[in-house]
C-alpha cells in the first residue's frame, strides 16, 4: 500500500539553483575614457546560462550602457566572440557550468584590433585580409554540360573542414604574430583561402597561393595552435594553414 | 571627443609583389631542414664527446686536437657551426620582424644579428681548418704533452 500512495504522487521538478557570478567586464567608452578600465557586476544565473545571457543581464537590469556585438546569439553569425577568461570564445556557446564561478569571470574584447567601445574592436583590418585572398569562387571555363559544375563526395570532403568558418575573428586575434604584426593576414583569411584552393570547381587556385607566398603570409605562422583552440567551429585552422604551406612549396593545390 | 584605441602592432605596410626568389618561402623550409639534420649532428657530437669510451673523463686538449685533426669530425663541426648559426640567426631575425616596432630598429637589430652570423662563421670555419695543436718551430714548452709523442 505504502508503495502505490509513493508513485501516485505527482513528481516535483527538482528546483535548480542558480548562483551569483561575478563577472569583470573590461570597459572603455571612447567619448569619456582615455584608458580601458576594469568593472565588476554581479547576476544571478543557472548553469544552463552563457555568458551571453550575462552580458544581457547586465545590460537590461544593471547598466544600459554595456555595449556588445551579438546577432543570432546560437553560434552561427559570429559576431559576439570575445576574451573569456583570457581565451577567445562566442559569448553565446561558453556555459556557465563550464567555467569557474567560485571566481570572477573575466570578460574583454578581442586583441589585435583597434578597440571602439566596451566589448566592440574595428573588424575591418580583419575583413580587409579576408577580402585579400579573394573569398569567391572563380571559374572562368564552362561546365561540361552546360548545366553545372559537378563535384565527387571525396572533392567536397577535401575543403569540408575549412566551409565551416563564420568569420568571428576569433583565431585571428589570439595569434600572437597578429598581435604584433600589424601586416599579417591572419588565420581566418588563410582559412578561407584554403577553402577555395582546394576547391575543385576553383580555377584561380595559383593566384591566391601567390598572395599567401608574401612575405606577410603563410610563412609568419609559428604553429602555436592558439587559432585551433579558438575556433568556436572547431576547424583545424593551424593544419589548413599547413596544407597551404605545402600547397605552395609544391607549388599546385 | 571620439577616439578608438589602436592596436599596438607595427605599422609598417604590405610590399608591393616583388619577383624572383622568395626569401620567406626559403627561410621557412632551411629552418625545417636544417633543425633535422642539426638533431642528428648536435647529438652525434654529444654522444661521441660525452658518452662513447672514456666518456666526459677523455674530455681534455688531446682529445679535442685529436678529432680537428680528422677530416671526418672537421666536416662535421663545420657543418654544425654553419647550420646552427643560419638557423639561430633566422630565428632571430623573425623575432625582429615580430617585434621591432620601428623601421630604423628592425633595421639595427637585423644588421647586428647578420654581422654576428657572419663574423661567428667566418672565426670558427678559419678555426677548425687552419687549427695546429703543435706549431712549428714554437718553444717547446708552450706545446701540450701530446706533442712530443707525435
Amino acid at each position: 500500500m505504502s508503495t502505490a500512495t509513493i508513485a501516485n504522487q505527482p513528481v516535483v521538478p527538482e528546483e535548480i539553483q542558480s548562483f551569483t557570478v561575478t563577472l569583470i567586464i573590461r570597459r572603455f567608452n571612447p567619448e569619456v575614457d582615455d584608458e580601458p578600465h576594469w568593472e565588476d557586476f554581479d547576476v544571478q544565473l543557472y548553469p544552463t546560462d552563457r555568458v551571453l545571457d550575462a552580458l544581457h543581464k547586465i545590460k537590461w537590469e544593471q547598466d544600459g550602457s554595456l555595449t556588445f556585438r551579438r546577432s543570432c546569439a546560437h553560434g552561427i553569425c559570429g559576431s559576439d566572440a570575445m576574451r573569456i577568461n583570457g581565451r577567445n570564445r562566442l559569448a553565446c556557446k561558453t556555459l556557465m557550468k563550464d567555467l569557474d564561478v567560485t571566481k570572477p569571470i573575466y570578460v574583454e574584447a578581442i586583441k589585435g584590433l583597434p578597440l571602439e567601445k566596451d566589448l566592440i574592436v574595428d573588424m575591418e583590418p580583419f575583413f580587409d585580409s579576408f577580402k585579400a585572398v579573394q573569398p569567391f569562387l572563380v571559374a572562368k571555363s564552362t561546365p561540361v554540360d552546360g548545366k553545372e559544375r559537378q563535384q565527387s563526395v571525396a572533392q567536397r570532403a577535401r575543403f569540408d573542414d575549412t566551409t565551416k568558418c563564420i568569420l568571428c575573428a576569433a583565431c585571428t586575434s589570439s595569434c600572437p604574430v597578429f598581435w604584433t604584426d600589424g601586416q599579417y593576414f591572419g588565420p581566418a583569411a588563410i582559412v578561407n583561402a584554403h577553402r577555395f584552393i582546394f576547391d575543385s570547381r576553383d580555377e584561380n587556385a595559383a593566384v591566391r597561393l601567390d598572395i599567401l607566398n608574401d612575405k606577410e603570409g603563410v610563412w609568419r605562422c609559428r604553429t602555436t595552435f592558439n587559432c585551433t583552440d579558438a575556433c568556436p567551429r572547431g576547424i583545424q585552422v593551424t593544419q589548413a594553414i599547413a596544407e597551404v604551406k605545402q600547397a605552395i612549396m609544391r607549388g599546385k593545390a | 571627443m571620439t577616439s578608438t584605441i589602436e592596436a599596438p602592432r607595427s605599422p609598417y605596410t604590405r610590399s608591393a609583389k616583388k619577383r624572383g626568389l622568395n626569401w620567406e618561402k626559403w627561410g621557412w623550409i632551411y629552418m625545417r631542414v636544417s633543425g633535422v639534420v642539426l638533431i642528428v649532428l648536435i647529438f652525434g657530437h654529444l654522444f661521441v664527446n660525452l658518452m662513447l669510451g672514456e666518456g666526459v673523463s677523455a674530455l681534455n686538449f688531446a682529445f679535442v686536437a685529436g678529432k680537428l685533426a680528422s677530416p671526418f669530425w672537421q666536416t662535421w663541426d663545420v657543418l654544425m657551426l654553419w647550420l646552427a648559426l643560419i638557423h639561430g640567426g633566422n630565428g632571430m631575425r623573425t623575432l625582429v620582424n615580430d617585434y621591432a616596432t620601428s623601421r630604423i630598429s628592425r633595421g639595427i637589430l637585423k644588421v647586428a644579428i647578420l654581422l654576428s652570423v657572419v663574423s661567428l662563421i667566418v672565426l670558427g670555419t678559419l678555426v677548425v681548418y687552419t687549427f695546429d695543436a703543435c706549431p712549428a718551430g714554437s718553444p717547446a714548452d708552450l706545446l701540450p704533452a701530446v706533442c712530443s709523442t707525435l
